[in-house]
């Protein structure tokens, strides 16, 4: 039998509101007993025992938002690369966005990102399935096929449905499914050609810009369409104070709709782009300080159900380049949990909150089992130095590609352990 | 000739709905359609209850069964049938159409079957001729002679049990949106008081569908559940604008009518389809195939039989106006 205890932590399950100091016990990669009083009676001397004094013990991260390199871009990104990243981050169970090459638009795709992730990622691999066929907008995918082989959500990667009667019936088509629908609102005439946030800022910097209700505009419209079909849909990457409204109106007329952050529009404003930094060159592009405190309310008050890391790998190539034609995008999987450790040490961030935010939240919309600390639940654990400070040091990140505008940031609070389905997958004082 | 005294009730000038007939209407019709079942009544030269009557088939839409249907049934009870197959091309607008009636007219038919792609044109047309027309099928609106055969057929496949459709649950499936057997179906199914079931995906059913007097699934296996009979309808991608669903393939994973899901039915549950069938994208052949359970070559006589009876209905009506 396979048993690991971990002692003497700190328990955080974010899902049941638990919080207290006690043990955990791990058995054939389940969660088999946790508490206060679980060894009360003595532990046998061949199970494996580790000292969890004063580390944060909680579910293992979900990131739903991850872009990888394989298939097709493997000289950015692999499965097994992101996965050693995210192993290191503390997330023990990742997504990966169809815009892959191929597209993952069709069952084999997702058999085979399932396959290729359980070989070799050390761990969980997931897939979204694309909305439309190689993401063109065009034609709806074979959404419940791909569902029945395992892809957890679906999602048009970047590029809007701009087709509404087109998102119409895949949001109704989903439904029969419960799909989950995951999509980026962006209006794409307005911001065709933009590199920036409208403002001030980007208007000196002489960057061509779109104004945020780019957002607004395109979430509005969807959830109009959630009211009329009923689909289970999640706003994807809002990054601007002025959509959250929206989203809490479709909430409190009980719509079954969610949103999600990346946590670099949490740590980050516009002002990060700074001398042209094309590092912090994202999409949607960093905003206004009043857009990232109003973003961090929503998670601290739960208009915005998941923080994601918007995980999108670029060789150097793509990003040292002139501002506007430099690519969009920032590794995240191994700087999720610490940048938000950071924000929770400012005081900017609810721990809870956060917690729940990349453990139970996703897991209920994926219909995962993992993501809570209960018993029988998967063993998806990370410990966590909750006050660590540390320098981010980009030459030390596990990804393939290594494009952060967190560089040289200083953090506080880092991943001690992580563990996935009862194997340890990453420990600081080894790896 | 059969008798037709029965009929002396019967009212309706035109049959362009379901809802142009009560009750009792249908139940003489269907009462009739049975006797024209018959193929020695059917094929009596010396039956000539149309003689000397004039029935024009006009069709703006392609069709070979009900075309020949009606034609067959015409001259077996002795009219004098002209078919005019008006190109797709050359259709659509109503003032055509209404010249097109102004001719019509002018030769003085009695009976008048027409097909037309477009909603409501029967019912225009009926406004501007003086004989009795017969809608073969509008847009996405109606086909009630197809209803009613349907109902002669399900009628003679459970004669056993007394003929009578109360309280049978039938299915309706697939692509609801588009289908104008559908439309006509629900309504005469609810008048003979069966309980109606509509199943399909969401984006092939019609808005606020579940007014209609049915009960409406997304999924075969609750859908079909206990099910009677079930009436499968064509995919019917012509009339499709943008992708209502991902592909063929999926559509008969999930809708497809299979053993496996014919399994959710009652185990003696009938299967019917109006045709033209898609096979393995609505249903299987060896079901579509499969004598047992398959009313669909028995949906076909029902049609001229049905024809006959409905033809022979709206004569006599026209003689007494």
């Amino acid at each position: 039998m396979n048993t690991l205890a971990l002692r003497g932590a700190r328990l955080i399950d974010p899902e049941s509101g638990l919080d207290e100091r006690g043990d955990l016990l791990i058995q054939d990669g389940k969660i088999a007993a946790l508490g206060k009083h679980i060894f009360d009676t003595g532990l046998s001397d061949d199970i494996q025992t580790i000292d969890a004094d004063g580390l944060i013990l909680a579910p293992g991260l979900i990131d739903m938002r991850v872009v990888t390199g394989e298939p097709g871009a493997e000289h950015k990104e692999t499965l097994a690369s992101a996965g050693l990243a995210a192993a290191a981050g503390g997330v023990t169970s990742m997504v990966v966005m169809p815009q892959t090459n191929p597209v993952i638009d069709d069952i084999s795709l997702v058999n085979y990102i399932r396959q290729r992730g359980h070989e070799t990622s050390p761990v969980r691999v997931y897939s979204a399935g694309a909305l439309t066929k190689g993401l063109k907008s065009q034609r709806m995918t074979e959404l419940g096929l791909m569902a029945q082989a395992g892809a957890v959500m679906f999602s048009n990667g970047e590029n809007p449905i701009t087709d509404t009667r087109l998102m119409r019936r895949i949001m109704a088509y989903s439904s029969t499914f419960n799909a989950l629908i995951a999509h980026r609102a962006i209006d794409p005439y307005l911001t065709e050609g933009a590199c920036a946030h409208e403002s001030d800022f980007s208007s000196r910097l002489g960057l061509s810009a779109a104004p945020a209700l780019s957002e607004r505009i395109m979430a509005e419209r969807d959830l109009a369409l959630v009211e009329l079909t009923g689909a289970r849909y999640l706003l994807d990457l809002v990054s601007s104070e002025d959509t959250l409204p929206a989203i809490q109106r479709a909430k409190a007329r009980d719509l079954d709709v969610s949103a999600s952050v990346s946590i670099n529009h949490l740590a980050l404003n516009e002002l990060d782009i700074g001398d042209y930094r094309s590092f912090a060159k994202l999409d949607p592009p960093l905003r206004a300080e009043s857009d990232r405190t109003a973003l961090l309310r929503a998670v601290n008050d739960g208009t915005i159900d998941v923080i994601v890391s918007a995980h999108d790998p670029r060789p150097a190539g793509e990003k040292r380049r002139p501002f506007s034609e430099a690519s969009s995008g920032a590794v995240g999987l191994e700087l999720l949990l610490s940048a938000g450790l950071t924000l929770i040490a400012d005081g900017q961030l609810d721990l809870t909150a956060f917690l729940r935010a990349v453990t139970c939240n996703p897991a209920d919309l994926l219909g995962l089992e993992q993501g809570r600390l209960r018993i029988g639940a998967p063993a998806d654990i990370v410990l966590i130095d909750q006050h660590k400070p540390w320098m981010c040091d980009v030459g030390k990140l596990r990804s393939i590609s290594r494009n952060t505008p967190f560089d040289e940031r200083h953090m506080q609070g880092k991943t001690a352990m992580t563990i996935c389905n009862g194997k340890i997958v990453f420990d600081s004082a080894v790896n | 000739m059969p008798n037709a005294r029965g009929l002396a009730g019967f009212n309706p000038r035109h049959l362009l709905s379901i809802a142009d007939l009560n009750r009792l209407d249908i139940e003489m019709l269907l009462e009739l359609g049975e006797t024209y079942l018959d193929l020695s009544v059917q094929k009596d030269s010396k039956n000539s209850v149309l003689a000397g009557k004039t029935l024009i088939n006009l069709f703006f839409e392609n069709s070979t069964r009900t075309e020949k249907s009606f034609e067959l049934a015409g001259r077996r009870l002795g009219a004098d049938v002209i078919n005019m197959a008006i190109a797709q091309s050359s259709v659509a607008k109503g003032e055509t159409l209404l010249d097109t009636a102004a001719t019509l007219n002018a030769m003085n038919p009695d009976l008048l079957v027409i097909r037309h792609g477009a909603s409501g044109a029967p019912a225009l047309l009926a406004q501007k001729v003086s004989c009795a027309v017969i809608n073969a099928g509008d847009g996405m609106h109606e086909h009630p002679t197809q209803a009613l055969l349907d109902a002669l057929c399900l009628r003679q496949a459970v004669q056993e049990d007394g003929g009578q459709l109360d309280g049978l649950r039938i299915a309706i499936c697939g692509d609801i949106l588009h289908s104008r057997v559908a439309r006509s179906n629900v309504q005469l199914l609810n008048i003979l008081g069966c309980e109606v079931r509509l199943i399909g995906p969401p984006t092939l059913l019609p808005a606020d569908a579940d007014r209609w007097g049915v009960d409406v699934f997304h999924d075969m296996k609750t859908g079909l559940e206990g099910c009677d009979a079930i009436m499968m309808l064509r995919l019917q991608l012509e009339r499709m604008g943008g992708t209502f669903i991902p592909s063929k393939r999926e559509y008969f994973h999930f809708y497809g009518l299979d053993r496996a899901k014919l399994a959710y039915a009652k185990p003696d549950a009938l299967v019917m389809h109006p045709g033209p069938m898609n096979r393995g994208v609505e249903i299987s052949s060896d079901i579509a195939d499969d004598p047992d359970i398959s009313l669909i070559t028995k949906q076909v006589e029902a049609g001229v039989a049905m024809r006959m009876a409905i033809l022979h209905a709206l004569s006599l009506r026209g003689d007494r106006a």
